[in-house]
């Protein structure tokens, strides 16, 4: 099981607690730029930028840039790194990345193949490493450490998991908790595409064991991934409060709403095959994004 | 995108999977001339992107010239699940003693192609019975597998190696165009012991998009989605009088959820992406006006730095434009609403504090 908080913070004892090295793959992008700055901004700690044919040269004045991961690993020995390509090239930068011995990998790219997806997936298997996304906001410790394309404001440190697949309903949601005094422990962007490196269960078992209040799941129509984690929470006896908000039962079928994974085929990736899924875990589905921290508080008092 | 039926067979014929003859046509001149050459009798079967066709009765039999008078036209004219008929496809009629199932799609959670056959085909997925599921990995199906599957099926002698041999092709076909799904439903076994896919569906993963220049003439957008993709937006056209407009899927998902659960009814999905900017919501609004159908625009735009005002100039500048003259309910949150809020007094756009009093502005305003 993968150590997510040993990874993004450390443990007290290393010289880095707290302040782990991320690597920035595509940093003198117009978008991978403009989110190293925010990341930085949030206290991240970028410590070196990839871009081919750019090494030597350094971003702000401040993060050296390298020609290769395998250069940007051997320099600053970080295990994460967050890639900004565009998608066609996605492929060749996990690859290199993981090559290079990074352990957690945050892929922001939308539109990435879903063969070069599940190529890079069997690598990082192979490789003992995680995979975050394609189509992701990426992972976040509120107010420790932010990997992805999140806006701060939504967020606060506090007890809540927040596993979502949709990056602006995280916001929106998120939002919605802090401002309930529901802070939250660790976010993790599932993405929107049809494969995800770390599904709902993964991110689940993740999460699962760690010190938290309660568990909010933020899934959409598409795939069987929310049936799947229902099943899990069933099977492991997790008993934490948990709340589950599901996007597109409006949505008509065969269409693709917006994610490549978004599309109902036949009764495959409905919400009432969700919800009903849910419903049998004991775990609340709100109907709308404000209702998410209500039905919290409710499953809180229960619990108490 | 899923291809037409008839798309699918072009791909299955260059693949050597057995197939009747059929010839497709778009109008009845050119389909009269298909049915000489063809002879009586055939199917006559609509082209949607859809299932569901048989029940709504967009596959004819034709015994002759009068009958193809009759249902070219009638046929061509259906609209099913909001899909107007792309073309007609003329196929020869089958004589059918088994109707199979089978299919390979990319298995999400699984993370591998799966395949999916039964002997008891000819039925929508959901309800064939004995289905025989097997993850396949990533690479083509195996001998050893396809024959397998042929045993669990009961296929035996030459209707098995028939089988082997067509799931192999099928296998190919999915692995070398990058398919989510390709489905043959039905496999028929003929009165004469030879296996013929009846029906093709076919599914693009519309990413690998840039891989596969062959498969681009199948792409049949309409102009608006054209324009919506050009302006990296997502459009998705739905029968309502309320255009629906936000940035990021899953809120503009939610957005017609609670616009549905409020009794309005969605003219469309927009997604224009993560940020928004004077440009993109501009860009937004033109798409809208070539809409038909459109009584009022709802708009939910959440991002922790847009700047409203940004987004109010948009409106104003589309008013002045005369680009719209619809009124726009509206939740913007971001920076500076009270500054946006006070722009915007006096014009047809109406900003609201929660998503739930835009929406209810706007199904009483279409009301209207």
């Amino acid at each position: 099981m993968t150590d997510i908080f040993g990874i993004l913070k450390g443990k007290p004892e290393d010289s880095d607690f707290e302040k782990k090295g991320v690597i920035v793959q595509g940093i003198t992008g117009a978008y991978g730029s403009l989110h190293s700055k925010n990341m930085i901004a949030y206290g991240t700690n970028v410590v070196a930028g990839v871009t081919p044919g750019k090494g030597g040269q350094k971003f702000e004045d401040s993060v050296p840039i390298y020609n290769s991961m395998q250069e940007a690993v051997d320099a600053t020995g970080a295990k994460i790194s967050i890639i900004f390509v565009p998608a066609k090239f996605f492929l060749s930068a996990a690859k290199d990345a993981l090559n290079a011995g990074i352990k957690l990998l945050v892929a922001i790219p939308e539109h990435v193949p879903i063969r070069d997806t599940m190529e890079a997936l069997a690598l990082a298997n192979e490789k003992g490493a995680v995979i975050i996304g394609p189509n992701t906001p990426g992972i976040m410790i509120p107010e420790l450490i932010k990997i992805g394309i999140m806006p701060a404001m939504p967020f606060k440190a506090g007890k809540i998991a927040v596993l979502s697949k949709s990056g602006t309903l995280l916001y929106e949601i998120s939002d919605a908790l802090t401002n309930a005094g529901f802070g939250q422990s660790i976010t993790i962007g599932i993405g929107g595409d049809p494969v995800n490196g770390t599904r709902l269960i993964d991110a689940f078992e993740m999460v699962k064991d760690t010190d938290l209040d309660g568990m909010v799941v933020v899934g959409e129509i598409g795939g069987d991934s929310e049936e799947m984690l229902a099943q899990r929470i069933i099977d492991s006896g997790f008993n934490k409060p948990t709340v589950a908000y599901i996007a597109g039962r409006a949505a008509p079928k065969e269409k693709r709403m917006g994610h490549a994974g978004a599309i109902v085929m036949g009764t495959y990736g409905s919400a009432e095959s969700k919800v009903s899924m849910f419903n049998k875990a004991n775990i609340p589905v709100a109907k709308r994004p404000a209702e998410v921290p209500v039905l919290l508080a409710g499953k809180m008092e229960k619990s108490d | 995108m899923q291809l037409l039926e008839f798309q699918a067979k072009e791909l299955f014929r260059e693949y050597g999977i057995n197939l009747l003859d059929s010839i497709s046509s778009t109008k009845i001149e050119e389909g009269r001339k298909h049915a000489k050459e063809l002879g009586f009798p055939f199917v006559i079967k609509i082209q949607v992107p859809v299932g569901g066709r048989g029940k709504a009765g967009g596959i004819q039999k034709c015994q002759n010239e009068d009958e193809f008078e009759i249902k070219y036209p009638q046929v061509m004219d259906l609209t099913i699940k909001g899909e107007k008929a792309r073309a007609i496809l003329l196929e020869k009629m089958a004589d059918i003693k088994k109707e199979l199932y089978l299919s390979i799609f990319l298995n999400r959670s699984k993370r591998c192609y799966t395949i999916i056959a039964s002997n008891e085909g000819g039925v929508e997925i959901e309800s064939v019975k004995n289905q025989i599921i097997k993850e396949v990995g990533l690479g083509d199906v195996p001998d050893e597998v396809a024959k397998e599957v042929a045993k669990e099926m009961e296929l035996e002698g030459n209707t098995a190696d028939q089988f082997v041999d067509t799931l192999k092709k099928l296998s190919k076909l999915t692995i070398e165009k990058e398919a989510e799904l390709v489905e043959i439903n039905p496999l028929a076994i003929m009165q004469d012991d030879t296996i013929m896919a009846l029906d093709g569906k076919f599914v693009t993963d519309d990413n690998s998009n840039f891989r596969h220049d062959e498969l681009q003439k199948y792409q049949e957008k309409t102009a608006i989605e054209e324009q919506a993709e050009k302006s990296g937006f997502s459009l998705v056209e739905l029968d309502g009088d309320i255009a629906v407009v936000g940035n990021g899927a899953g809120l503009v998902m939610s957005t017609l959820d609670m616009l549905s659960d409020n009794g309005g009814k969605p003219a469309c999905f927009l997604d224009v992406g993560g940020g928004a900017t004077t440009e993109s919501v501009y860009e937004a609004l033109t798409l809208i006006s070539k809409l038909d159908r459109v009584k009022g625009i709802l708009v939910n735009l959440y991002g922790g730095i847009v700047k409203t005002t940004v987004v109010a100039e948009a409106f104003l500048k589309a008013y002045e434009d005369n680009l719209i003259d619809l009124p726009v309910f509206s939740r913007l949150k971001g920076t500076e609403s009270d500054k946006a809020k006070e722009m915007l007094q006096g014009s047809r756009t109406k900003i609201f504090d929660s998503v739930e009093e835009a929406i209810n502005a706007a199904v009483m305003g279409v009301k209207n």
